[in-house]
């Protein structure tokens, strides 16, 4: 008896600590959501913890604050995990390991927000084939932490080669409702727990268009038609509106993990990301959200962002891109290599994505390719604004702008001090702090983490 | 009746400029490996380059074109695509890369599948690119049929040679398709080399595997007068490739991918064989590509082998256009500690004269040097840069359009709303 009244007592403070800003603010049902969970929200909780670092002062560097802010010849000042400030010139303070950062830049980590690392892994073997539970066209239950790999290689590469410090792992695009994605700090564990963002909220990956018609049509099954997704998606929601309001009222209710996860999107708990190309589609799941009363964080793809830049920043709603991947089925065939900076210019909220393991070492790069095309049509972006394309602008989607995604001080140090100017193809991370402790160096071999699987294979350890 | 299809004949031909033409005043990249010239001109006559670099006379009467202050480069020749195969990757019928329940292999010419038509075509060119390296793809059996050299020009006109190289897949993809194992696929490979021996001398076994076409298109494969592409990427296969020449001496290899060719570098130099390698793997794909790195490029070319930038199996129906990032990215490497990449002129050579040289096509293409199709590219920037953008392109000659379906698309929703009518009408 006092055990259980423990654990529940144990989870409640953990379902607390785990539930995000955007959830406070929440209006209507407030009452209802501060009563005690009638589950644990947070039963994997994140056993992630920083790393030991040294106070650390890398000087006469240019930087991107990640806000849009530049700074020449300034030193960047971190201590006990977190950033201290951003000054330009002057002496530096002691008490800090100084690093001489002169002819190199420093900005944020990466943040990726369309990862599938850890459920499609490297060796891409079908064994490894964890990212679509494509059983079903609704499987909400389902959460990709429960398929991250984390001794993926893929992870490796994104830090040494892409300078990317978080990255949310989601579920594939063959359902309508693929399942919670999970938030990670790019620091190798032996579990996924060792690996989660602590106190990032969940995410729920929704996916349009051709992918799950395909998927379920190819077996003559619903949906088959972009009518049929809607129909199934309505559905749905349907169900969680009215499993919701049972538990708002304190009725009881059979547990349901797929509700459970609907009914924490609409309580404004789970974030969701929604993979859709067309502007037609994202303008019918705009208004889909609003008949069921939740929000949409981010539009994933998003290839025709620019087709409706003025809804969604009327909407307040992300679209993360690519820079020029474009025509590999019909969906992507109106991908415009201007996308980006017309998101941007319209006042909406852009983000550079990858959806790739080989992409995801190139985002600073992909941010160049846009900002180039952009400038080109005569917007033109500052490059240190460009850069909240890659972590102010993500951390954001992903419910993390609070803890990371910037230079502001009291934010986590997830820090890139970079061999030269970050938008240019000739440049690398030269160092890679997380959470202020040095996690890379390109200059230091014991500085390069090796995943399990490559250990005493050819290639072991090798400059990748 | 002749005069008519002499008309016809001329309707087809690609078209070559017939002007003279002098691009001055620009950074002058002769794409042979060399360092840039600075206020170089480039001379061109009926589609040819007469001259590049320095101190080029210029014939009065010759239109100029003002380069100040941009660079002037070969066209990008792109190293190993499916471009002009296919519309749309997702949508079958657009999509000719492979013929998975043709009864042809060896025999299938891509030359007439070429679509100039394609999005791809125009994209490409508008970003730099005016020739590639087009391969099918291995559908029903090894062999994947022969491939060609395309220009990205707009016109109808744009296979510049056909049946250049025979396609093969080796490794894990041929060994699935041959049967299951790599004995299979060698099997299956030294028996087709056996029946086009065969075929030769004109005779076809009846129990024979191939059918009639197909041993005979790998004649001139067999005696080395048409090139073979071996898509290979494990270093133990590259070895078991190369063990090939022993026994079929006349075979002219070119190796396609090569992830983990350095580990085998010094072989592959010693074969004298080239490589159309991706630039940029560096993961653990599958478990012929263990030893994945970034250096894979770079050390190959420390160890004298010859190696173009491909793309096989990475968006290559529609993304040569990433060449120049990808060959921008081996010189970044030349700054990481531990790294191997090319300097900057070796690697802009990669994506121009050294897979115009690995297609036998380099006394034709690929480079800014006498006699080469005048195949032009003017850049506002380093073209190696993703920031930089293209302002002129000519192929053989001829001043390109850049104007695409994207480009059509961005100008219509620059401003999204719609005005008095719907962007349906804006055009």
């Amino acid at each position: 008896m006092r055990l259980t009244a423990l654990l529940t007592g144990s989870a409640m403070v953990l379902a607390s600590l785990a539930t995000p800003a955007i959830a406070r603010k929440k209006d209507k049902d407030e009452a209802a959501a501060a009563k005690p969970a009638p589950f644990n929200k947070d039963p994997y909780p994140s056993t992630y913890r920083a790393y030991p670092g040294v106070p650390t002062a890398v000087t006469n560097v240019t930087v991107y604050d990640g806000e849009g802010a530049k700074f020449v010849n300034a030193t960047v000042y971190f201590r006990d995990g977190k950033v201290e400030g951003v000054e330009s010139g002057g002496a530096v303070k002691d008490g800090y390991t100084v690093i001489d950062g002169t002819g190199k830049w420093v900005t944020p980590g990466i943040i990726d927000v369309h990862s599938h690392l850890g459920d499609y892994p490297t060796p891409s073997v079908d064994a490894h084939s964890d990212g679509n539970e494509a059983t079903g066209p609704a499987r909400p239950e389902v959460w990709a932490e429960h398929s991250v790999w984390p001794q993926d290689p893929g992870f490796s590469r994104a830090l040494a080669n892409g300078g990317v410090t978080a990255l949310q792992i989601l579920p594939g695009s063959a359902n309508l409702f693929g399942g919670r994605s999970v938030t990670l700090k790019n620091v190798y564990a032996r579990n996924v727990q060792g690996m989660k963002f602590p106190g990032a909220p969940y995410g729920l990956k929704m996916a349009c268009g051709e992918n799950p018609k395909r998927v379920y049509g190819s077996r003559g099954q619903m949906p088959s038609t972009r009518m049929g997704n809607m129909a199934v998606n309505r559905q749905t929601w349907a169900r969680a509106v009215e499993y919701k309001r049972k538990l708002d009222k304190g009725e009881s209710v059979n547990r349901d993990l797929a509700m459970e996860t609907l009914a924490g999107v609409l309580s404004g708990e789970i974030l969701v990301h929604n993979h859709c190309y067309r502007a037609d589609e994202m303008s019918l799941v705009v208004d889909m959200a609003k008949e069921f009363g939740y929000k949409v964080s981010t539009f994933h793809h998003a290839v025709e962002s620019y087709k409706i830049a003025d809804l969604l920043a009327k909407e307040g709603i992300c679209s993360a891109m690519w820079a020029d991947w474009w025509g590999f089925k019909m969906e992507s065939y109106d991908a415009i290599n201007e996308n980006i900076p017309l998101v941007h210019k319209a006042g909406a909220c852009a983000i550079v994505h990858s959806d790739d393991a080989n992409g995801i070492q190139r985002l600073n790069q992909e941010a160049a390719k846009a900002l180039g095309d952009g400038r080109r049509i005569g917007i033109n972006v500052p490059d240190e604004v460009a850069w909240t394309w890659l972590s102010y602008n993500p951390a954001k989607a992903l419910g993390i702008a609070d803890k990371t995604g910037s230079l502001k001080p009291g934010k986590m140090a997830d820090i890139v001090l970079w061999n030269g100017n970050p938008l240019s193809v000739y440049s690398r991370p030269d160092k890679v702090w997380i959470d202020g402790a040095l996690m890379f160096d390109a200059a230091d071999p014991k500085k390069r983490p090796v995943a399990d699987f490559e250990l005493g294979q050819p290639g072991e350890g090798d400059v990748k | 009746m002749k005069h008519i299809l002499l008309a016809c004949a001329a309707l087809i031909a690609a078209p070559v400029s017939a002007e003279t033409v002098a691009i001055t005043g620009g950074r002058v990249v002769i794409g042979d490996g060399s360092a840039p010239i600075d206020n170089g001109t480039v001379l061109v006559t009926d589609g040819r380059i007469v001259a590049a670099g320095a101190n080029v006379a210029i014939p009065a009467g010759a239109k100029r074109v003002d380069a100040k202050g941009k660079w002037v480069t070969p066209g990008i020749v792109a190293g190993f695509t499916r471009m002009g195969l296919v519309g749309v990757d997702g949508v079958r019928p657009s999509n000719d890369t492979e013929a998975r329940t043709s009864p042809f292999n060896a025999s299938l010419d891509i030359a007439p599948a070429i679509n100039p038509d394609v999005a791809a075509i125009a994209v490409n060119r508008a970003a730099g690119v005016t020739r590639a390296i087009v391969s099918p793809d291995a559908g029903n059996a090894i062999f994947g049929g022969q491939g060609v050299v395309i220009d990205t020009g707009n016109d109808m006109n744009a296979v510049t040679k056909s049946k250049l190289f025979q396609f093969v897949e080796f490794g894990e993809t041929g060994a699935r398709i041959a049967g299951g194992s790599r004995p299979a696929l060698i099997a299956a490979f030294r028996t087709a080399l056996s029946e086009a021996a065969d075929a030769a001398k004109g005779v076809f076994r009846e129990d024979g595997l191939l059918k009639r076409q197909d041993a005979l298109a790998l004649v001139p494969v067999l005696n080395g007068t048409m090139k073979l592409f071996i898509h290979v990427e494990g270093a133990p296969d590259i070895l078991s490739v190369l063990a090939l020449k022993k026994d079929y001496p006349a075979l002219n290899i070119v190796l396609v991918g090569a992830t983990e060719g350095w580990r085998v570098a010094p072989q592959i130099a010693a074969a004298k064989v080239p490589v159309l390698a991706s630039a940029l793997n560096d993961l653990p794909e599958s478990f012929e590509q263990l030893a994945a790195t970034q250096s894979n490029v770079g050390r190959m070319v420390a160890a004298g082998v010859q190696v173009g930038i491909g793309m096989i199996n990475d968006n290559e129906a529609r993304q040569a256009q990433l060449s120049m990032q990808y060959a921008g990215n081996l010189v970044a490497l030349t700054k990481v500690p531990g790294a191997t990449g090319l300097s900057w002129d070796k690697a802009f050579a990669a994506i121009s004269s050294v897979p115009a040289a690995i297609a036998g096509l380099g006394a034709d293409l690929g480079s800014l040097k006498a006699g080469r199709r005048a195949d032009i590219v003017l850049w506002d920037g380093d073209p190696l840069e993703g920031t930089t953008g293209v302002t002129d392109v000519w192929i053989d000659g001829v001043k390109q359009p850049l104007s695409s379906r994207q480009t059509r698309l961005r100008d219509r929703y620059l401003d999204p709303a719609e005005g008095n009518l719907p962007n349906a009408y804006d055009r």
